[in-house]
C-alpha cells in the first residue's frame, strides 16, 4: 500500500446525556480479499482490517469483525449511548498487525 | 550417459495429456459459498440452539448495480440496558467465494443495537443475519440482493 490508512471519524456535536448518537467511521485501505489472481495467475494474498473497535473511558462500545467481502476503504457506523465526558477510542486491525486509531473527545451536556 | 531412461510410446503420451486435461477441469476453482456453507458456519457457533425468526431487521438494496458496494444496515429490537442487550449479530452470504461477511458486538452502551458497513457481493444472493441476545435467544433474518455487476474481481 502506497499511504498509510487514514481514519476519518465524525461524531455529532451536541450530545445530550443518555442520547443514543451515530458515529459515522471511514478508512482508507485496499482490503485485499485474498480472492483475486494477478497477471502472473497466481493468487493476491490477503490483507484486509479485520477488526474494529470502539471503546469510552476504556469500556467497549462496538466491535465488528470483519471478513474478505468488506468492500474497500471500509465503512463502519454504529450507535454510543454517552452519559459522561470522555474519550471514545476507535481502533483498526490489520491482517500485518499493524494499528490504526482516533480518538475524540466527547462532552456530553 | 547415466540418469534415467524414460520411454514414451505415443499412447502413454496421449494418456498423460488426457490426465492433465482432466486435473485442470478438477482442479482449484475458486470454491462458492452456498446456503449450506452458511448453515455450517451458524451451526458452529450455536449447534443445537433454537433460533427463531423476527427482532433482527437487515437493510440492504433490492437490487445492487455495483457488487462491489453495497451497503448493509442491520438493526435489532432491544431496549439495551445493562439486563437485556443484543450481544452480537453475525450475517452471511450465500453466493460469495467465503460465506461470513461481518460479525457486530454491541453493549450497553451502544444505546441502539444497529450499525452500518458496506459489502462485495459476487452475484445475486440471500443474505443471513443472525442476532444473539443478552439472555442467549437467537433470532434471525434473511434478504435477497439482486446483483448486477459481481463484486469479485470478474
Amino acid at each position: 500500500m502506497a499511504t498509510r490508512p487514514t481514519p476519518r471519524v465524525r461524531v455529532p456535536g451536541n450530545i445530550k446525556a443518555g442520547d443514543a448518537v451515530e458515529v459515522k467511521t471511514l478508512i482508507s485501505h485496499e482490503m485485499e480479499s485474498g480472492q483475486r489472481r494477478g497477471q502472473d495467475g497466481k493468487p493476491i494474498p490477503r490483507k484486509i482490517i479485520n477488526r474494529f473497535t470502539a471503546t469510552f473511558n476504556g469500556k467497549p462500545v462496538f466491535e465488528a469483525d470483519w471478513h474478505a467481502a468488506i468492500s474497500a476503504n471500509p465503512y463502519q457506523s454504529f450507535f454510543f449511548r454517552p452519559s459522561e465526558n470522555g474519550e471514545l477510542k476507535m481502533v483498526w486491525k490489520d491482517d500485518d498487525g499493524s494499528e490504526y486509531t482516533a480518538t475524540s473527545r466527547i462532552t456530553v451536556s | 550417459m547415466a540418469g534415467p531412461v524414460v520411454y514414451r510410446t505415443r499412447r502413454s503420451v496421449l494418456h498423460m495429456a488426457a490426465l492433465a486435461a482432466a486435473a485442470s477441469v478438477i482442479a482449484p476453482r475458486l470454491s462458492k459459498a452456498d446456503a449450506k456453507a452458511v448453515e455450517a458456519e451458524i451451526k458452529k457457533l450455536y449447534d443445537g440452539k433454537t433460533i427463531a425468526d423476527g427482532r433482527v431487521k437487515l437493510d440492504v438494496p433490492q437490487i445492487a448495480e455495483n457488487g462491489l458496494v453495497v451497503p448493509i444496515t442491520v438493526d435489532v429490537e432491544s431496549p439495551m440496558t445493562e439486563q437485556n442487550y443484543v450481544k452480537a449479530v453475525h450475517v452471511y452470504a450465500d453466493g460469495n467465494p467465503l460465506p461470513g461477511v461481518f460479525t457486530f458486538r454491541f453493549s450497553p452502551l451502544s444505546g441502539r443495537a444497529s450499525a452500518s458497513t458496506r459489502m462485495r457481493l459476487a452475484q445475486t444472493q440471500n443474505i443471513v443475519a443472525v442476532a444473539e441476545m443478552s439472555d442467549g435467544s437467537l433470532f434471525t433474518t434473511k434478504a435477497e440482493v439482486k446483483v448486477t455487476i459481481g463484486g469479485c474481481g470478474g
